[in-house]
């Protein structure tokens, strides 16, 4: 029996990981796994660096700023394998959502409620006091698909608002207290703020972009080149667990086991929305079905498209958190591995695409897409405002977006 | 504990910092030249992004350590603690500080384990009392006969006597009306 410490934040998304100790797939392919909770990135980042884990579930954009030394000493990190696409909300206060005056039939409509949010931004700039938004990081796909959205509906992140960071199970608190104005945070944390009162859903992530990159699973590169073999095992098992957690007949049961409090602590029926593909926007109002909110197995979504990497990197960039320099992207993309992948799923039922990286945000419509084995048909990956991100010309796509 | 032993080794500027909100303002207000902050605090990722928007200050704070003192840091986060120091301090001054921080973290842990454990060792016995109780009114019988029983069926069962004491107490707020 080989042994992984796999470090993790509460949240849904990472499910995988622990469905696989608990449902006993990890130990089909001789693998233990113990679970290593804690309360920020910042920890679940430094045991992993550090070797108290032997993996993490950890936001991409971390993964990257990590591997490229942006923030601290540079230590090389690997991604074969993604924990999921998408799954995060952004909620408003209750009393922020009254002075909006949210239209309920609005929901859905990225581009009106972020016009209409943007402008309601600027108003309060304006008269000497911006609206304060919580993300869960600097490095996290929430801060970087919030400054999209409210940057291409008009609003200047940088000055309109004020971004802080806010731990996720902090968010419902920071709400209710008026601490900050809105979030953006990954489930359950969203949910647990509407039914405290706290906040109203205005918005989830995949409404913004419909294919976001979201979590991975992270290993030190040396790890996964000394114990590949090992890897490879743990891989087939996440792949496994995702094909009996995207059942929606387990929800129930999966979601029990997150609530559990060594996991996500939180009541079972808020956790099994997000699994569901269902969200109650605020308080007292019923669970609505949201396509899409939450990909953890369907699509191929597991697999490490360098291109998505690649516009992370991007938005980096943009925002002043990496360097203006074309070899930064190869260096983010090679954080992600495909590679390792292909060959761990290679004789499996896992559907493994042909190519590794795509142009985001070019699919309108279900397509069917080369694969090396399976029919992989991918699902509309367009952004709310049209945009396609092409990893074969990156500047060019950075000079076209404005701060 | 950690200030304590900070302040013995002649460093006299030791701020302690325990509220939740306003940890950056404070930060701020300090400007601190090492910064010490306990692994399982969830304000880390605040304290990094304000770290982070710090390069733009004539003080900027670096994400721990140089490289080369890596083997610090890694016993640093073994022993539950991260360090945030000011770039450009000599390295020689923040490794004594970084060890000792270490070495009374370890100490620190050390003493709360042991007061985990005893505390949980009352809290044991205390159930134990309560079943035994209950079962002498119950069973009219004396204590002695009724650990005897617990112990019985905890053998019995391969269960831990607090355990059983546990179950036992739990049935009898459920079903303790009905005699």
């Amino acid at each position: 029996m080989t042994h992984f410490r796999i470090g993790f934040l509460p949240l849904v998304d990472a499910v995988l990981p622990i469905m696989a100790r608990e449902g006993g797939f990890a130990r089909q392919h001789g693998i233990s796994i113990e679970m290593v909770r804690d309360p920020s990135w910042a920890t679940v980042r430094d045991r992993l660096v550090y070797g108290q884990t032997d993996a993490a579930h950890l936001l991409a954009p971390l993964a990257i700023a990590t591997s490229l030394g942006l923030e601290r000493v540079s230590a090389p990190l690997a991604a074969p394998f993604m924990l999921g696409l998408n799954g995060n909300a952004i909620a408003v206060s209750s009393a922020i959502a009254e002075r909006l005056g949210v239209d309920v039939s609005d929901f859905g409509n990225a581009m009106k409620v972020g016009t209409q949010l943007a402008a309601f931004a600027k108003e309060a700039a304006a008269s000497g006091r911006k609206l304060r938004f919580a993300v869960v990081h600097r490095h996290s796909s929430h801060n970087y698909i919030l400054r999209y959205w409210l940057a291409a509906c008009g609003c200047n992140p940088e000055s309109d608002v004020e971004m802080i960071v806010v731990p996720p199970s902090f968010i419902a608190d920071a709400l209710a207290t008026g601490e900050v104005d809105g979030s953006c945070v990954g489930e359950p944390w969203s949910s647990v703020a509407v039914e405290s009162g706290a906040g109203r859903i205005i918005a989830t992530t995949n409404q913004i972009w419909s294919r976001g990159v979201e979590k991975l699973l992270a290993f030190r590169k040396s790890l996964l080149d000394e114990r590949r073999g090992e890897v490879e095992a743990l891989l087939r098992a996440l792949h496994e667990t995702g094909e009996f957690i995207s059942d929606p007949a387990n929800s129930l049961e999966v979601a029990s086991v997150l609530a559990r409090s060594d996991y996500i602590g939180q009541p079972a029926h808020l956790i099994a929305r997000a699994l569901k593909n269902r969200l109650a926007l605020a308080s007292g109002e019923g669970e609505k079905p949201i396509n899409d909110f939450l990909l953890l197995h369907n699509e191929a979504a597991n697999f490490p498209w360098r291109s998505q990497a690649m516009w992370l990197y991007s938005q980096m960039i943009r925002w002043g958190h990496a360097p203006h320099d074309e070899g930064g992207f190869a260096a983010a993309a090679d954080v992600f591995r495909p590679d390792v992948y292909r060959s761990a799923l290679e004789n499996t039922n896992a559907i493994i695409p042909g190519a590794s990286a795509k142009v985001e945000g070019a699919i309108q419509q279900p397509t069917g897409a080369s694969t090396v084995r399976g029919r992989l048909i991918l699902g509309p990956d367009r952004f709310f405002d049209g945009r396609k991100f092409d990893p074969d010309r990156p500047m060019e796509y950075l000079a076209t977006q404005t701060q | 504990m950690i200030a304590e032993g900070l302040r013995e080794a002649g460093l006299s500027d030791v701020h302690i910092l325990v509220e939740r909100t306003g940890l950056v303002a404070n930060l701020a207000a300090i400007a601190p030249d090492v910064v010490l902050i306990n692994l399982e605090n969830p304000r880390r990722d605040v304290l990094e992004e304000s770290f982070a928007l710090s390069r733009a200050l004539s003080r900027p704070i670096a994400m721990f350590v140089d490289q080369t003192d890596d083997h610090t840091i890694s016993e640093a986060v073994d022993a539950g603690i991260s360090a945030y120091v000011v770039d450009g301090l000599r390295k020689e001054r923040i490794k004594p500080i970084l060890e000792l921080a270490i070495r009374r973290f370890h100490a620190f842990a050390k003493l709360q384990g042991e007061l985990a454990e005893a505390k949980s060792a009352l809290a044991e016995r205390k159930t134990i009392d309560k079943a035994k109780v209950l079962l002498m009114k119950r069973r009219k019988i004396d204590e002695a006969t009724a650990y005897a029983l617990l112990r019985k069926q905890a053998m019995d069962s391969g269960r831990r006597i607090v355990d059983v004491a546990e179950a036992f107490i739990s049935v009898e707020a459920l079903l303790g009306d009905q005699t």
